[in-house]
C-alpha cells in the first residue's frame, strides 16, 4: 500500500525525520508510537503533503508511485486520509456541506459520478449510526464549538464517508474518554478490510486494546528504532520509553 | 464641477423653492452656500484621507435634474430591471431612473402608511417633511450639503405609530444613458412609535458610462420602532456611490443595517446612528469583497447620547487585486450615556500584495460606567485550515473560497429572509469563485 524509503524531512532547516523506512501492506494495521517530539506528527503531515516540510532525501511510494510531487488534495484523491490531531474549526461551513464537497471532489478527480443528494444523505446516516452520532451534527458548523471527543468522532466520520485506502490516525485517542474511545475504535474496526490499511499514531497503548495492530513501531529522534508485534506496545506501556532512549544513547 | 453644480442650483432656485416650503428652501440655500465655500473634500480632509474623490470627479457628468426633460434612454421596461430585484419576496417597490421616479415600474401605497417618493411628499406631506428634512444632516460634510441643496427625489416612508409594514420595501435607483451622469438621491424615512419596516435598497448602473450617485438618507425612529435595512451594493464596474445615512433612534428602538458590497468601482458609505433615548439598540453588519481597482470605504459613527443604549458593529472585508478598503469606526459615548454597551469589530483578509486596508477604530468616551470594546484584524487565510480542507480532497482554490465564505458568513447570518440570505450566499460564492450548487 505504502512504502516509505529512507525518508528525511526538515522544517526551517531543522532535520526532524532522519531516515524512516516503513512498508504497510493492504489489510494491515501499523501502530507508530514514541515519546513527544520524536517526529510522529511530522511523519503524518509529510505523508499527507503539508508544504511546510522540506523532503531532503528518500521517497514515499503509494501503490507503487511516488507521491512527493503531489498536492495534498491529489493525495486525498488517491485514497490517502489523515485524521488530524487538532481538527480546524471552520465556522460557516456545515459538516454536511464540507463532506459533500470533499467526497464529490474526490469522485470528480477519479472520473466517477458525484453522489446525488439522497444517496449522500443515506450514506451519511449509515455512517453516523455506526459512530453513534446525533443527527443534528450534520448542520453544525465544522468543528466549531465541538468538544475534543466530537472533533475526533467527526474525523472518523469523514474517514468513513471518504473510504480511503490508507488512513493515518494521528493521536485520535488523545482527549477521548473511554466511551468515546470505544466508539471511535469500533468505527475503525468496522471499516477494516483486506483492501485498506491503517497507520495509527499514538502516545499510549490504550487505543491498541481496541484497534489491534499487526505491527508496532517505535519512532525516536526521527527514526524507527524498534519494531515488533502488539506485545511491543504492552511492553512500552509497562516500561515507558526510557529504556529505548538508553538503548539509543 | 463645483461651479457647474452651484450654477445648477442658483439657476433653478426659484423652481426648487416652488417644489417645497420656504423652510426647506432656506435649508437648501444654506447647504449650497456651505458646499460652495468648502468644495468637494480632498485627501487633506481627515475623513477623506484614504479616499480620493479625484478619481470620480474627472468625468464629464450630465447633471440629472427635475427641471430637465427625461431622456428617451431613461425609459426602462420591467424586463430591464427584473434581474436586479429580489423577486421571491413580495415587496413594495419604489424605482428611480437617473434620480427620476418611475411610477410605471413601482408599486407604492398610501393605505395605512406611506411608501412613496420624496418628490411627491414635498408638498403633499409638508407637515412630515418640513420638521425632518435636513435635521440630521445639518452639520455634515460637503457631499451631504450638496445633496441637501439639490435634493429632489428618493424613497419616502412614513409609518404611523404601532403599524408593522405587511411586506418589505425595495428601493431601486438605476442610472442609465450613454453619457456619464451624476445623480443626487435623497430618502426620508419616518417610523412612528412601535412601527416596523424593512427596506432592501440597491443602486444599480445599467450603462458602461461612468455614473456617480450621491445618496443621503435620514431615518427617524420613534420609541420601540424596528427597522431592518439591507443595502445591496453590487453595482457595475463603472459606477460610483457616495452615501451618507443617518438614523436617529428613540427609546428602545432597534435598527439593523446590513451593507453587502461586492461590486462597483467606488463605494463610500457613511452610516451614522444617533441614540438619543435610553434603551435604543443599533446593529451594523458589513461585508466588503473587493478586487481589481475597487474601493470600498466604510465610515461609521455611533453617538451614544443617552444611557443604556447598545451598539454592535461587525464589518468584514476581503481585498484582492489592487483593491483598497477603508474602515473608520467612530463611537462617541457622551457624558450622560452611562451603562452604554458598544462593541465594534472589523476583520479583514488581504489576498494580494497590492491590496490594502486602512482600518481605524475611534472611540471617545466621556461617561465612566460603560462597556466598550473594539478590535480589528488584518490577515491572510489560515494555512492550517487550508491544509485541513485540502487533505480532504478539496482543491486549493476551492478550499480558499470555502474559507473566505466562512469568514464572510457572519456578515449575512442575520439577514432574516432565507431566500435573500441564500441569494447573497450565492452572490458571495460567485464572487469568491465557489460553486454553491
Amino acid at each position: 500500500m505504502i512504502e516509505i524509503v529512507n525518508l528525511h524531512a526538515s522544517v526551517d532547516g531543522q532535520p526532524i525525520l532522519k531516515g524512516i523506512n516503513l512498508r504497510i501492506g493492504a489489510g494491515e494495521v501499523h501502530a507508530i508510537m514514541g515519546p513527544n517530539g520524536s517526529g510522529k506528527s511530522t511523519l503524518s503531515n509529510v505523508i499527507a503533503g503539508r508544504e511546510d516540510y522540506e523532503i531532503t532525501e528518500g521517497d514515499i511510494l503509494f501503490q507503487g508511485e511516488s507521491i512527493l510531487e503531489l498536492a495534498p488534495e491529489e493525495r486525498a484523491h488517491l485514497g490517502l486520509f489523515l485524521s488530524f490531531q487538532y481538527p480546524v474549526e471552520i465556522p460557516g461551513v456545515t459538516v454536511s456541506n464540507f463532506i459533500k464537497t470533499a467526497l464529490n471532489e474526490s469522485k470528480k478527480a477519479r472520473g466517477e459520478e458525484p453522489l446525488d443528494a439522497s444517496s449522500m444523505l443515506k450514506k451519511m446516516r449509515e455512517k453516523m449510526d455506526l459512530l453513534e452520532m446525533d443527527k443534528g451534527f450534520l448542520s453544525r458548523s465544522l468543528n466549531e464549538g465541538f468538544s475534543g471527543g466530537e472533533k475526533k468522532r467527526n474525523e472518523i466520520f469523514q474517514m468513513a464517508m471518504l473510504e480511503p485506502k490508507l488512513a493515518i490516525l494521528d493521536e485520535t485517542d488523545s482527549g477521548l474518554d473511554i466511551d468515546a474511545l470505544r466508539i471511535v475504535a469500533n468505527g475503525v474496526n468496522a471499516l477494516r478490510s483486506s483492501e485498506n490499511a491503517f497507520m495509527v499514531i499514538t502516545h499510549y497503548q490504550r487505543l491498541l486494546d481496541y484497534i489491534i495492530p499487526d505491527h508496532v513501531h517505535v519512532l525516536f529522534q526521527g527514526k524507527i528504532v524498534k519494531s515488533g508485534d502488539k506485545n511491543l506496545a504492552l511492553e512500552l506501556e509497562e516500561r515507558g520509553y526510557d529504556w529505548i532512549k538508553k538503548e539509543q544513547a | 464641477m463645483k461651479d457647474r453644480l452651484a450654477a445648477s442650483y442658483w439657476l433653478h432656485e426659484s423652481q426648487y423653492a416652488a417644489m417645497s416650503s420656504s423652510a426647506v428652501t432656506e435649508r437648501r440655500r444654506a447647504a449650497m452656500e456651505r458646499f460652495e465655500s468648502e468644495g468637494f473634500p480632498t485627501v487633506r480632509h481627515e475623513d477623506w484621507k484614504y479616499t480620493s474623490l479625484k478619481k470620480i470627479l474627472k468625468a464629464e457628468y450630465a447633471l440629472s435634474s427635475p427641471f430637465s426633460e427625461a431622456d428617451e434612454s431613461e425609459t426602462l421596461e420591467f424586463k430591464d430591471i427584473k434581474r436586479f430585484l429580489v423577486n421571491d419576496i413580495d415587496c413594495y417597490r419604489v424605482v428611480f431612473i437617473n434620480g427620476r421616479y418611475s411610477s410605471w415600474l413601482s408599486e407604492t401605497t398610501h393605505q395605512g402608511f406611506d411608501v412613496c417618493t420624496l418628490g411627491s411628499a414635498w408638498k403633499k406631506y409638508a407637515d412630515q417633511v418640513e420638521p425632518h428634512f435636513g435635521r440630521l444632516t445639518e452639520g455634515l460634510g460637503a457631499t451631504v450639503q450638496l445633496n441637501t441643496a439639490l435634493a429632489w427625489d428618493g424613497l419616502y416612508v412614513n409609518v404611523p405609530a404601532g403599524v408593522t409594514l405587511d411586506k418589505p420595501i425595495q428601493a431601486l435607483y438605476f442610472t442609465t444613458g450613454e453619457q456619464p451622469v451624476f445623480t443626487q438621491t435623497r430618502s426620508l424615512i419616518v417610523l412612528g412609535d412601535g412601527a416596523k419596516a424593512e427596506i432592501i435598497e440597491r443602486h444599480q448602473s445599467l450603462t458602461e458610462a461612468e455614473t456617480w450617485t450621491n445618496a443621503v438618507d435620514e431615518v427617524f425612529m420613534g420609541a420601540n420602532a424596528h427597522m431592518h435595512w439591507v443595502k445591496l451594493q453590487h453595482d457595475s464596474p463603472s459606477a460610483a456611490l457616495t452615501q451618507h445615512s443617518v438614523i436617529e433612534q428613540k427609546r428602545d428602538s432597534h435598527a439593523t443595517v446590513h451593507t453587502i458590497s461586492t461590486d462597483g468601482k467606488f463605494l463610500r458609505n457613511n452610516l451614522d446612528f444617533k441614540l438619543v433615548e435610553p434603551g435604543a439598540e443599533a446593529r451594523m453588519f458589513g461585508l466588503s469583497l473587493a478586487d481589481g481597482q475597487q474601493l470600498v470605504d466604510h465610515h461609521t459613527r455611533v453617538d451614544h447620547l443617552a444611557p443604556h443604549c447598545v451598539s454592535r458593529e461587525n464589518y468584514k472585508g476581503i481585498f484582492d487585486g489592487q483593491s483598497n478598503g477603508v474602515f473608520n469606526g467612530q463611537i462617541h459615548v457622551h457624558l450622560d450615556a452611562q451603562k452604554t454597551l458598544a462593541f465594534q469589530e472589523n476583520d479583514n483578509l488581504i489576498l494580494s500584495e497590492k491590496a490594502s486596508i486602512d482600518t481605524k477604530p475611534q472611540l471617545e468616551i466621556f461617561a465612566d460606567d460603560v462597556k466598550c470594546s473594539h478590535g480589528c484584524t488584518v490577515g491572510q487565510l489560515d494555512e492550517d485550515a487550508l491544509f485541513y480542507l485540502r487533505a480532504r480532497g478539496i482543491q486549493r482554490k476551492e478550499a480558499q473560497a470555502l474559507l473566505m465564505l466562512a469568514f464572510a458568513h457572519d456578515a449575512v447570518a442575520d439577514i432574516q429572509h432565507p431566500s435573500l440570505q441564500a441569494k447573497l450566499h450565492r452572490l458571495i460564492g460567485k464572487k469568491l469563485g465557489v460553486d454553491m450548487g
